[in-house]
């Protein structure tokens, strides 16, 4: 989790990437990773080709190429489990004597490292030039069902509010000399928790009230109104029907 | 809105609520609010200020008695009117504005009133300019001032275009400045105002006329000014005014401007 700041992953900006209709965007994204997600890992020369479209698209929008780079390491984790895979996994081997390596192995973590980083590389670009804002609005132009939409609005909103909070709690709580070392010290932590669950939980009965006051029938109204111009879906689609065509090729090259 | 005879704009009679756990917040509470009125609703903590202001829209119902708002009885089947009347602003305005952006917030009231687009747009604007706050639109509320969050909730409100603006504790963490630049924004406003808080100045300068609460019951009426200089009134609930201020020497809030 970005944490308190999750609101901040806007560069803001205004380049053409900027300016597209969230709900492009988000289709284009969704789109292309699926199309990555199923082209086949042994034709190096496709991801050779969707990386260099990501590149060209990052030079669109203007972002600064080593911010995504460094917003690319949060699936370092994930990467690091499928760089285990050629040690672990079983079938035929490469390697002399005291080392080898699974060719499967090796296969699946190309396949995840490579397909992986690719669809965080996507995910880097859309949030950086999508407001979460528009991000949740685009999801309801999609037809994204309310009940999600109306979580990920209150989520955006109260993380600051609830971590701020805790943050109060927490100075508080080392105001009176509270300073954990050991385990059996954590019980006044686990106090702070249950107290901030219970205050959130109070916090949203008393939204709630808020919204009932103005009107809220337990349907959140749809606002957002007027399609996105027929421009702004051509332009996004570019990306996934240049990946499309790459994908097909490539299928066409390996069987 | 004009002449003595007509309908309150809000009226409540013998009205008594027992919360659901037994526990007993009114005892038969009475008051008239004319159209245009600005007053304040005093009474120390407990008092059950805070219940009667939820009977008020309706989002408690009476246990007995009644609660009227222009005429219309608060029940079930007249919410939706009685919540586009009645404009509640909430002490804490990260309970009020839980949209990402401030514009979405203030829209949220009149889009639940099935307005949109244009119209939508020109409520959102107007009610945005009636507390100043146009030019943060497009912020989200979390990166607001506490005072800038205020004045949003008070627009979210304002957006419904309610006859009474009811407003919980409006000066309550506010930094002077703040504080005094919100009075400016409500004495310009023309919903009837009904104010609960515990800052006697504050009430001296916006209404000129109070109510004091004490244990679930209304206790008193009459002008600010001489429910402030009552001494004995003021102790028996628990009201005490800022040390050093003297009702008295202040001019009494002016008409309406």
């Amino acid at each position: 989790m970005a944490g308190a700041h999750a609101s901040s992953l806007l560069v803001p900006g205004d380049s053409r990437l900027h300016r597209l209709r969230p709900q492009c965007k988000i289709a284009a994204a969704v789109a292309f990773i699926f199309i990555v997600v199923a082209t086949p890992r042994e034709q190096f020369w496709a991801f050779g080709a969707y990386v260099a479209g990501l590149v060209l698209i990052t030079g669109i929008s203007g972002l600064p190429p080593r911010l995504v780079l460094r917003r690319l390491t949060v699936d370092l984790p994930f990467l690091a489990f499928a760089l285990f895979l050629p040690f672990f996994a079983g079938g035929e081997q490469v390697g002399d004597g005291w080392w080898s390596l699974s060719i499967d192995g090796l296969w699946a973590s190309w396949n995840i490292v490579a397909k992986g980083t690719l669809g965080v590389a996507t995910s880097v670009l859309l949030t950086g030039t999508t407001s979460l804002a528009d991000l949740i609005r685009g999801m309801e132009r999609l037809h994204a069902p309310a009940a999600f939409t109306a979580i990920t609005t209150f989520m955006v909103r109260y993380a600051e509010v609830i971590t701020g909070e805790m943050q109060r709690m927490k100075v508080a709580r080392e105001s009176r000399g509270h300073d954990p070392r050991w385990l059996w010290q954590i019980r006044a932590i686990a106090h702070t928790a249950g107290t901030l669950f219970v205050r959130s939980y109070e916090r949203g009965e008393r939204v709630h009230l808020a919204m009932l006051s103005r009107g809220f029938d337990g349907a959140m109204p749809r606002m957002v109104e007027g399609g996105a111009p027929r421009s702004d879906w051509t332009t996004a689609a570019i990306l996934p029907a240049t990946a499309l065509a790459v994908s097909l090729a490539a299928w066409m090259v390996h069987t | 809105m004009d002449g003595a005879h007509v309908t309150p704009v809000l009226a409540v009679e013998g009205l008594a609520y027992a919360y659901p756990d037994g526990h007993q917040a009114l005892f038969g509470v009475d008051m008239r609010i004319e159209a245009g009125e600005r007053v304040a609703l005093l009474g120390p903590n407990g008092a059950g200020k805070t219940t009667l202001v939820l009977h008020l829209n309706g989002i408690h119902l009476a246990g007995r008695g009644s609660v009227r708002v222009a005429g219309t009885m608060v029940e079930k089947s007249s919410l939706a009117e009685i919540r586009r009347r009645v404009g509640l602003v909430f002490q804490d305005p990260d309970d009020q504005l839980f949209m990402p952006t401030v514009r979405d917030d203030v829209a949220f009231g009149p889009a639940n009133l099935g307005l949109r687009g244009d119209e939508l747009d020109h409520r959102v604007h107007d009610a945005l300019a009636a507390v100043g706050m146009t030019d943060v639109a497009d912020r989200a509320p979390h990166h607001l001032s506490f005072g800038q969050r205020r004045r949003v909730a008070v627009a979210t409100v304002l957006a419904m275009r309610p006859d009474v603006l009811v407003l919980d504790e409006p000066s309550s963490n506010l930094d002077p400045a703040s504080r005094r630049e919100l009075a400016e924004i409500l004495v310009g406003l023309e919903q009837t105002i009904l104010l609960v808080t515990h800052d006697l100045p504050y009430a001296l300068e916006l209404c000129p006329r109070s109510l004091v609460m004490n244990e679930g019951t209304i206790v008193a009426d009459g002008p600010t000014a001489d429910i402030l200089g009552d001494a004995a009134l003021m102790a028996a609930n628990r009201l005490e005014l800022p040390y050093g201020f003297d009702p008295a020497s202040v001019p009494p809030p002016g008409p309406r401007s």
